[in-house]
């Protein structure tokens, strides 16, 4: 086991590592640099000012070079200020990654508080009116694209109703949590739309499968209440794959969760990102993907350990 | 089955069994009906701007946020543009992207799947390690920096980099380069469990070479899961390609895609509410029409997931 977590760890590293080559390199190639964008600003630099302002930075050493110092500045953890805020990126990650978990948190909890339910009550009367009915719910809010369903969102609720604001987060500090709430509702409820088709999906899929289990028909036959059986027997065994997927759709939940943050001017980790690239910021982006990377494999690697602490079957090699 | 009784002469074959059983799936059917309908309909498009006398592009600012009306049945965008030839330019754009896309991530599925379950080992090992970490990354945002990226940093020829078509052929470059891996595990799998068979065993005994085992006697015999899987994977894609588009990294204008359309129906969201409606649920209606056409494939090509 232990053997097993530190391969994980390990690889997961490397992992990251590659990424941040990868990420450095792309980065490389997105048009312009730091430097082109100060003389875009400020007539006043000459072509040779520019150069030798991109030699202070190294900017004209080539890609390996570049890659090697900001690796050992980042180990030194150094990793460089943010173009934009003017901040240490570092300073800047901490709140917004706080804002992004309360938004995926409420959004999971919603998406759980909905799927869980409607997901064995349709595993319990297969292929019914109100299964059929449900599948084409949940596919549904499989299919909406989310920036579409938030533009929607702000049409009725914002726009024409004028029940609850467009965007924002009310005035950090000031606002009450009354204020705070009233903000989240949209976004919570854009990200948990996305979120619970494939949920609700999932655990009846897994539900289904279990309750043709030799177990469960033994359970049956020696009498127990239907209750017992669907909710004691049953469902416990359903939900270890879902706490799986609860944990490897982490990735697909981060992507939602950027495109929910850029559409109601959310402060979270996706809207740092998006703004950071659009806005050549590089040293946050580059932090910004990688830490979100970075917490997706942590992700991944918890739902692989949740799976054999859940089912002492799974073993580890 | 009745169907055998009724008409006793004709032999059941899998293909009529598998077209029954899509048939019995209405949604699917339904699903399949309305894609049709919706590429016949982005075809039609230069034959409808014929009939109605307009030109997609046409800019008419003196009727801007026209509602509909026998001239421009779903109304005109902010620059008098008619909305329902653009939709129709638009789905153009937004269909191929989705097909060319799946089709193009499916080939790479194919080509890395296929090796790592025939020969097994530390080839295995490598291309499933590799699988394992593209699934591993938050998609969106990487999708972000690389539709950012600049194609003469690149070294692609300038003449290639600033044609009008370039903003297309890199969505569905970069879309695919991240959405191979559900057919790659596939067709692993598939591989996998075909490469003990016994038709391929008599294949290789006759002197079969690797590449002819893989392709013509173990490709063929996986195609049902890949050709679900495909179909299934063009309702996310197109919703990609719509969010990439939307944010202004996608298919850049003039070309009309559906998610284009809609940027700047967010900046004229007070002015025109309407204009986000009918971009957003043409996205809808194709996405979930090619959901259901997977289920119903599932359905139909897997006998044993079928209902008794």
């Amino acid at each position: 086991m232990t053997r097993y977590v530190l391969r994980r760890v390990i690889e997961s590293v490397a992992v990251l590592l590659v990424m941040s080559f990868v990420i450095y390199g792309l980065m490389a190639l997105m048009p312009g640099d730091p430097i082109d964008i100060m003389v875009q600003s400020d007539p006043n630099l000459t072509p040779a000012d520019a150069a030798r302002l991109k030699a202070l930075y190294g900017l004209d050493k080539p890609i390996t070079e570049r890659y090697g110092n900001w690796l050992g500045a980042a180990a030194r953890g150094d990793f460089g200020y943010s173009r934009i805020h003017n901040r240490p990126v570092l300073e800047i990650l901490g709140p917004r990654l706080w804002n992004t978990a309360i938004l995926m948190g409420l959004a999971m909890a919603v998406s759980l508080a909905l799927a869980v339910p409607i997901g064995v009550f349709s595993a319990l009367r297969p292929y019914s009116r109100a299964d059929y009915a449900i599948n084409f719910v949940a596919l549904g809010g499989i299919s909406v694209p989310v920036f579409w369903l938030a533009l929607m969102l702000i049409v009725l609720f914002s726009v024409e109703l004028g029940w609850l604001p467009a965007g924002g987060m009310g005035v950090l500090g000031e606002a009450g949590p009354w204020e705070r709430a009233r903000h989240l509702v949209l976004p919570v409820v854009t990200l948990s739309v996305a979120t619970v088709g494939g949920l609700t999906r999932f655990v009846r899929a897994s539900m289904m499968e279990v309750m043709r289990d030799d177990y469960i028909r033994t359970a049956r036959a020696k009498g127990l209440p239907r209750r017992v059986v669907v909710f004691k027997h049953a469902l416990r065994n359903a939900m270890i794959p879902v706490v799986t997927i609860l944990a490897l759709s982490f990735g697909s939940l981060f992507s939602g969760a950027l495109i929910t943050e850029t559409m109601f001017s959310y402060l979270g980790m996706g809207k740092l990102i998006y703004d950071s690239i659009i806005g050549n910021d590089y040293n946050m982006a580059l932090i910004s993907l990688l830490f979100a990377t970075a917490l997706v494999l942590v992700s991944n690697m918890a739902a692989d350990l949740c799976y054999g602490w859940l089912d002492p079957r799974v073993s580890y090699k | 089955m009745s169907a055998a009784a009724e008409h006793p002469r004709r032999r059941e074959t899998p293909l009529r069994l598998t077209v029954t059983r899509f048939l019995d799936h209405r949604a699917a059917l339904a699903s399949a009906v309305v894609l049709v309908v919706l590429v016949l309909l982005a075809l039609a498009a230069p034959l409808a701007e014929h009939v109605m006398g307009l030109d997609a592009n046409e800019v008419d600012l003196l009727n801007r946020f026209a509602a509909p009306s026998a001239a421009h049945p779903l109304g005109t965008d902010e620059l008098g543009r008619d909305m329902a030839l653009r939709l129709m330019y638009g789905g153009q754009v937004s269909l191929f992207a989705g097909l060319a896309t799946a089709l193009l991530a499916a080939v790479i599925g194919t080509l890395i799947g296929l090796p790592a379950g025939y020969f097994g080992g530390w080839l295995d090992s490598l291309l499933m390690r590799l699988t394992d970490s593209v699934i591993a990354l938050p998609l969106l945002p990487l999708l972000i920096v690389m539709a950012a990226i600049d194609l003469n940093k690149l070294g692609v020829p300038p003449e290639i980099a600033t044609s009008p078509n370039v903003s297309l052929y890199r969505i569905v470059l970069i879309i695919a380069l991240v959405g191979w891996t559900t057919v790659a595990r596939l067709v692993r799998g598939a591989a996998l469990s075909l490469r003990e068979r016994d038709f391929v065993l008599a294949a290789i005994a006759q002197g079969a070479g690797p590449m002819t085992v893989m392709f013509r006697h173990i490709l063929p015999n996986a195609i049902s899961p890949i050709i679900v899987a495909t179909t299934l994977s063009v309702g996310a894609i197109i919703l990609l390609e719509s969010v990439l588009s939307f944010l202004g990294l996608g298919i850049q204008p003039p070309i009309a895609s559906w998610g284009n359309m809609l940027t700047n129906a967010q900046d004229m969201i007070y002015e025109a509410p309407a204009l986000a409606v009918f971009p957003g649920l043409a996205i809808f209606a194709t996405v979930i029409a090619f959901n259901f056409l997977g289920d119903g494939l599932q359905d139909a090509l897997d006998p044993k997931a079928f209902r008794e």
